[in-house]
């Protein structure tokens, strides 16, 4: 046993569920004072195999080892007393109790079964000095800011665990200057000897602090590289994983028409979700948006839609200036906005397809102006032809139809509205191959009929096949648009990974 | 100021304020005869507070409080006046049995995930059909215990008496504080209240917590239904029915956040004495209805539920404008 040097270590490890293979003979071994980033689109495993090295899942095949040695973690409490502490994105204290207490829950000095306050304070005080942060620890966490919380979070995993510590996307809601004072303490616990693992979706911040970095496909370990070896399109092409070819432009780029200016959005941005961006729309045009998961691509969305609101910028329709704060702003300007979460965001399941086609619509008109009956089963019946949707009755709860059917069924509830302009959050994602091919050829039937689209999708070869011009985003910036002979992989996955490096290889 | 210690002030304020006004107007109010009353006539309801505290910290409640009081005052009745028990060994079994009850309580609302609600409410109707199905009657309590009791008095100057079950009150709320504020166990309850999930991945034990918590509650219920029965020496199944309800607005008077996590067992004591003034005013007044009470606890209840949007809302605003 042992002679690896690993100080925590996942050999051949399965994970199922029901019969999904989540995890397939996945390796992973993390070395004392190493940072190790963990990368991956959604779904690619790694929220598994972090659950099953803090002891949440117990795997279904393979073995886990802290320092050489197999141990069976059933608990996270059992992860935790082996030494292995995680901090989640979500901050998981107690925003109720001091600071003091989030850091020794369970574990308070006590004298004579009474705990001692005065000593845990003092004890407080002192860790969270090496920690930079001078605050009260008789203070309640909650009146803190989340990159305080957040410290306390690692000082306590720290404090309590002090062999591993896996920070889960600890950097989602820091700003800059957060990020990277939580990079200094990470670098500075890396120096006493800390086995790190860093999972986040901002390729720039693996690149600040990383040593190693693992990736992760669909269940499948990819490759573990050093990071020093690696450049930073090598591990965008890892991630995404097609093997790109180099190549030059395809179809569609070349000279389409591009119609009147329908938006303009200038400086449109809001904080911690988008940095501003300057896009222009114009009719009969369809708008690829690529980046990585996290990349803001979806708050990019959201914005636009007034699903959230923007707090700087302007946008202007038709030349003209307008506030777009709330969706039914966006519904009344002829907006349209199919979510990425379809199940949560995007259908009402228990309700018909009918009522899930029209309802839109019903919105739009109003209180006062019900559809009757007749008129919302021509309404359904038309786009349900249409679209093709398959369902064996439209008055059969939706939730019974399958992915690519409730997802038209969404794409016609907009229809029906008669938008203008449609956003589409990966529009293809979890559906067959049949339904894949439809919405891709409604999207172009759509462009063609002079509608503006905003598409978002991670499948960059579907991307290049019906844009007009692409946006790429990353850590919440539109670094580069693309048009023309530049809309090809290639140089998408060279936008994404850093425009700065110079030209592909 | 700490926010959770301002409904706490405001209880501690409004208390005050209430008395003072009281006195203006009835002198006789300011006697330690009253003070040593208030504590005697509202020992039951205290103690069982104390319980209903730490229920509603951990983001719980229990309606099971007053039905397992009755039960109580009829088990203890029935065991001593008909066959023949000596008190102690009544309330020991009393107490064990309230624990057994309490417990199961616990265990269904962690592991079937019912609301504590529906649990609770199960709880109420089985202790209180329980209680009727031994007896429909009040049985009287006659035993020299029982006199033994009643007779420790501590005499204050003025008149006024301390009795054994006011003092055990006291004891309760000074025992119940020092568990909630200064042990493990109390930090569980306040982190269930504040975030269950957050708690049981910093390695709270939720589970053994929560069967505690009702435990808890129901031996202090049946405890509460002991000094029930000394009080009045008899036991009816229709006894201190709705003082479930009496407890739980003691506790949100006295400043706990009825969604759990927030709160002090010091101010559920400032909270059952306000329930007393107001009671002790009408008696004092004569004329009015004593349904009056129960207008004054709505009204108060409503003034502290809206007190403490108030502030948790205002510090929120304050968080995100920082």
């Amino acid at each position: 046993m042992g002679g690896t040097g690993y100080a925590l270590e996942a050999r051949g490890v399965v994970k199922i569920f029901g019969n999904h293979v989540a995890l397939d003979a996945v390796d992973f071994g993390l070395r004392a004072g190493e940072v190790h980033a963990l990368l991956g689109e959604n779904g690619a495993g790694k929220s598994t195999l972090i659950k099953i090295l803090t002891g949440a899942y117990q795997p279904d095949g393979g073995e886990v080892l802290v320092d050489g040695q197999p141990v069976s973690l059933d608990t996270p409490q059992q992860a935790q007393a082996l030494g292995i502490g995680t901090v989640y994105q979500e901050v998981n204290l107690l925003p109720n109790r001091s600071v003091a207490e989030n850091l020794f829950l369970g574990h308070q000095p006590t004298w004579f079964g009474l705990t001692d306050r005065r000593k845990m304070e003092r004890d407080s005080r002192a860790i969270l000095k090496r920690y930079g942060l001078d605050i009260d620890p008789a203070s309640e966490l909650g009146a803190h800011s989340v990159a305080v919380q957040q410290i306390v979070a690692i000082a306590r995993a720290v404090e309590l665990s002090g062999k591993v510590l896996i920070l889960d996307e600890p950097t989602a809601s820091l700003d800059r200057n957060e990020v990277e004072r939580l990079f200094e303490i990470i670098r500075d616990l890396k120096a006493h000897g800390l086995a790190i693992v860093f999972i986040t979706h901002f390729l720039e911040q693996v690149f600040a602090v990383s040593d190693y970095v693992t990736v992760l496909r669909n269940g499948r370990l990819i490759d573990t590289r050093k990071l020093d070896d690696v450049t930073r399109t090598d591990v965008v092409r890892l991630m995404l994983g097609k093997d790109i070819a180099f190549s030059g432009a395809t179809g569609l780029a070349d000279a389409r028409p591009t119609g009147e200016v329908l938006l303009d959005f200038t400086n449109f941005g809001r904080k911690r979700s988008v940095h501003p961006f300057n896009l222009t729309i114009h009719k009969g045009e369809v708008i690829g948006v690529a980046g990585l998961l996290g990349s803001g691509r979806t708050e990019m969305a959201r914005i636009m839609f007034g699903a959230d609101a923007a707090d700087e910028g302007e946008v202007k329709i038709a030349g003209k200036p307008t506030s777009i704060s709330r969706p039914t702003d966006a519904i009344a300007h002829g907006f349209g906005f199919c979510p990425e979460d379809r199940k949560a965001e995007g259908i009402f399941g228990d309700l018909s397809v009918r009522e899930n086609i029209i309802i839109a619509l019903q919105g739009k008109l109003g209180w006062f102006s019900a559809l009757t009956r007749d008129e919302q089963m021509e309404i359904a019946g038309k786009f349900g032809e249409a679209m093709d949707i398959r369902a064996a009755s439209l008055d059969m709860p939706v939730k019974l139809l399958s992915g690519g059917n409730q997802q038209k069924v969404i794409l016609s509830r907009w229809l029906a509205t008669d938008p203008a302009f449609l956003i589409l959050d990966e529009p293809t994602r979890g559906i067959d191959v049949g339904a894949h091919a439809e919405i891709v050829r409604t999207i172009n039937r759509l462009r063609d009929e002079g509608l503006a689209l905003v598409v978002i999708s991670s499948e960059i070869d579907e991307v290049v096949a019906y844009s007009s011009r692409i946006v790429v985003m990353r850590d919440r910036e539109l670094v580069a648009e693309l048009s023309g002979e530049n809309i090809s992989p290639g140089v998408i996955v060279q936008a994404i990974a850093n425009h700065r490096e110079g030209t592909p290889t | 100021m700490n926010r959770s210690l301002r409904p706490l002030v405001a209880t501690a304020v409004i208390f005050a304020i209430a008395y003072a006004l009281s006195i203006l107007q009835f002198p006789g109010l300011f006697s330690t005869r009253v003070l040593g009353n208030f504590l005697t006539d509202n020992a039951f309801l205290g103690i069982a507070a104390v319980g209903m505290t730490f229920v509603i910290l951990s983001g719980g409640i229990d309606l099971s409080v007053g039905a397992v009081i009755g039960f109580t005052g009829v088990l203890v009745a029935v065991l001593i006046s008909w066959a023949g028990w000596h008190p102690l060994a009544a309330f020991a079994m009393a107490l064990a049995s309230a624990a057994a009850f309490g417990g199961l309580m616990g265990l269904a609302v962690h592991y079937l995930q019912v609301p504590a609600f529906i649990v609770t409410l199960a709880g109420m109707f089985l202790a209180r059909g329980g209680a009727s199905v031994i007896t429909r009657d009040s049985i009287p309590v006659s035993h020299e215990f029982y006199d033994w009791i009643s007779s420790l008095i501590i005499r204050l100057p003025g008149g006024g008496r301390l009795s054994f079950i006011g003092l055990l009150m006291v004891a309760i709320f000074v025992v119940g504080a020092l568990v909630a504020h200064r042990t493990k166990f109390g930090s569980y309850v306040y982190a269930l209240g504040g975030n269950s999930v957050s708690a049981s991945l910093m390695g709270v034990p939720v589970a053994r917590t929560t069967v505690g918590v009702y435990m808890l509650s129901s031996m202090l219920a049946a405890l509460a239904g002991i000094v029930f029965s000394l009080y009045t020496s008899a036991g009816y199944p229709l006894a201190a029915v709705g003082v479930e309800l009496d407890a739980i607005s003691a506790v949100v008077i006295g400043g706990t956040l009825l969604t759990g996590g927030y709160g002090f067992v010091l101010g559920t004591f400032i909270g059952v004495m306000l329930l007393g003034l107001v009671q002790t005013y009408i008696i004092f007044d004569g004329t009015l209805s004593s349904w009056w009470t129960k207008i004054v606890i709505g009204a108060l209840l409503f003034l502290f539920i809206v007190l403490q949007r108030l502030i948790f809302a205002a510090s929120v605003r304050g968080e995100k404008a920082s």
